[in-house]
């Protein structure tokens, strides 16, 4: 066994995505590790709208999901970066402030659960790339995939810097040489770091905002000649998808890393769930 | 008539308490709002609303459509030559806004997703039956399909008083 995490499903992938949840499960079982439920867990909670509305109750949902984790004596591991943004940033705050460690217990004892802060945040992503390494993950690709394709990093992954310390906020490699591990080529593209629009409550208050911040990305991985959009993040995932039938001229599939890597180690493309995707993947 | 604002310090102190202790560094420079996508496609100004909350100038800020527009990308964050916490900094005013009773519908939609499932998104039929053909359970582990943990997390909303905040939901 090369490891275990308490596995966070996060909302968007388990119920709109869920090809996302089962080719994360078969990816790292083949890799050899064991992934923990964490039955109960909840909503992260989603860090541009929960947090937005009233940050007590976005940092006493998150400890309670970092709770949860503790008690089974796992790190969590997301799939999601709005799920690591959150879990992650509640638990620097935690750390950083005892008096709201001690606040969010008192919130928590009325469930019977209490965070002492023990559990450590990580995204999956990050774990491939650092804890599982190239040789490993060279070895498992039994199906080597000659793509090329546009790397999207989303916000919450990288950012902010000054506490995640995973990557150059600016120019980041880490998701590019994930995908170049598969033999598939990532493409350099005009502002590539730029977020997708959906984040931050954007989506759901001004759609056509969300879209403009979307149809701009979409114009600059097609005039690179990207042929798929690969996220590390389902709500990323969810706002490329299904923005192309709004914004008129695009087909270009959206497939996330665990998918992606599903591909490369052979998976049954039945194991993908690619039927839930608006924009259809022909691979 | 005179349209001169009055800056309101208090304001201003009631930001930086609530854990907004960058917000006096800033000295106006423009990185943020050079480097925001969200401004580049409408008239939301960084910078600015970084001065209107040093002034303390609230009726310019926590009504406004402006303070929505930011997609917390910390785009900004990472270039501010000054470390201002800018997006926290804009959370803090969101705060504020939705406790004086600015929050948009589909905002309180979302909210009242939340106490009903603990999910911010619904589960299709399809989805449903798509998780059940690739061997997962129909509906996840989670909250969702876990009435005691479904309370728990309600339990949670109403002792912090989200369920008031979103409209009693």
């Amino acid at each position: 066994m090369s490891g275990k995490f308490g596995f966070f499903l996060g909302c968007v992938a388990p119920l709109r995505y869920p090809g996302i949840e089962k080719a994360t499960r078969e990816v790292f079982k083949a890799l050899n590790y064991e992934l923990v439920e964490l039955e109960g867990a909840g909503c992260c909670p989603a860090p541009g709208v929960i947090k937005s509305f009233d940050e007590p109750t976005w940092l006493a949902l998150a400890a309670r999901n970092l709770a949860i984790a503790e008690k089974k004596g796992v790190d969590i591991m997301t799939i999601c970066n709005g799920c690591y943004g959150s879990l992650f940033d509640a638990n620097h705050v935690l750390h950083e402030h005892p008096e709201k460690l001690k606040e969010v217990n008192e919130i928590l004892k009325d469930i019977g659960l209490h965070y002492s802060g023990k559990t450590k945040v990580r995204h999956f992503a990050e774990v491939l790339h650092n804890e599982v390494g190239m040789e490993r993950i060279q070895a498992a690709v039994k199906n080597k995939l000659d793509l090329n394709v546009a790397a999207h990093y989303g916000c919450h992954f990288i950012r902010p810097s000054k506490i995640k310390h995973l990557d150059d906020p600016e120019r980041p490699v880490l998701l590019d040489e994930l995908i170049e591990w598969t033999g598939a080529h990532s493409l350099p593209y005009k502002d590539k770091n730029m977020c997708c629009g959906a984040g931050g409550g954007v989506r759901s208050r001004n759609s056509s905002l969300a879209l403009e911040f979307t149809a701009e990305k979409l114009k600059n991985i097609k005039a690179a000649g990207g042929m798929y959009i690969i996220d590390v993040c389902p709500f990323c995932h969810l706002q490329f998808d299904r923005s192309q039938k709004d914004v008129k001229g695009y087909d270009i599939p959206v497939i996330h890393l665990a998918q992606l890597y599903g591909l490369a180690f052979g998976l049954p493309r039945s194991d993908l769930g690619l039927e839930a995707h608006e924009v259809k993947v022909n691979l | 008539m005179s349209n001169i604002k009055e800056p309101d310090p208090v304001f201003t102190k009631a930001i930086i308490d609530a854990g907004g202790k960058t917000l006096d560094l800033c000295y106006q420079c423009g990185t943020c709002t050079a480097s925001c996508p969200s401004g580049r496609r409408t008239g939301f100004r960084t910078r600015q609303l970084i001065r209107k909350a040093q002034l303390g100038l609230k009726d310019d800020i926590l009504p406004t459509e402006d303070l929505w527009l930011c997609t917390t990308c910390y785009s900004c964050v990472e270039r501010c030559p000054r470390e201002v916490e800018i997006t926290d900094i804009i959370t803090i005013m969101r705060n504020m806004a939705v406790k004086k009773g600015y929050m948009a519908d589909q905002h309180k939609k979302i909210g009242a997703s939340m106490m009903k499932t603990a999910t911010t998104v619904p589960l299709s039929p399809e989805n449903s039956a798509l998780r059940e053909k690739m061997g997962l359970p129909a509906v996840p582990p989670m909250a969702i399909s876990d009435p005691k943990a479904l309370e728990d997390f309600r339990t949670i909303m109403r002792k912090t008083g989200f369920d008031k905040l979103i409209g009693g939901a």
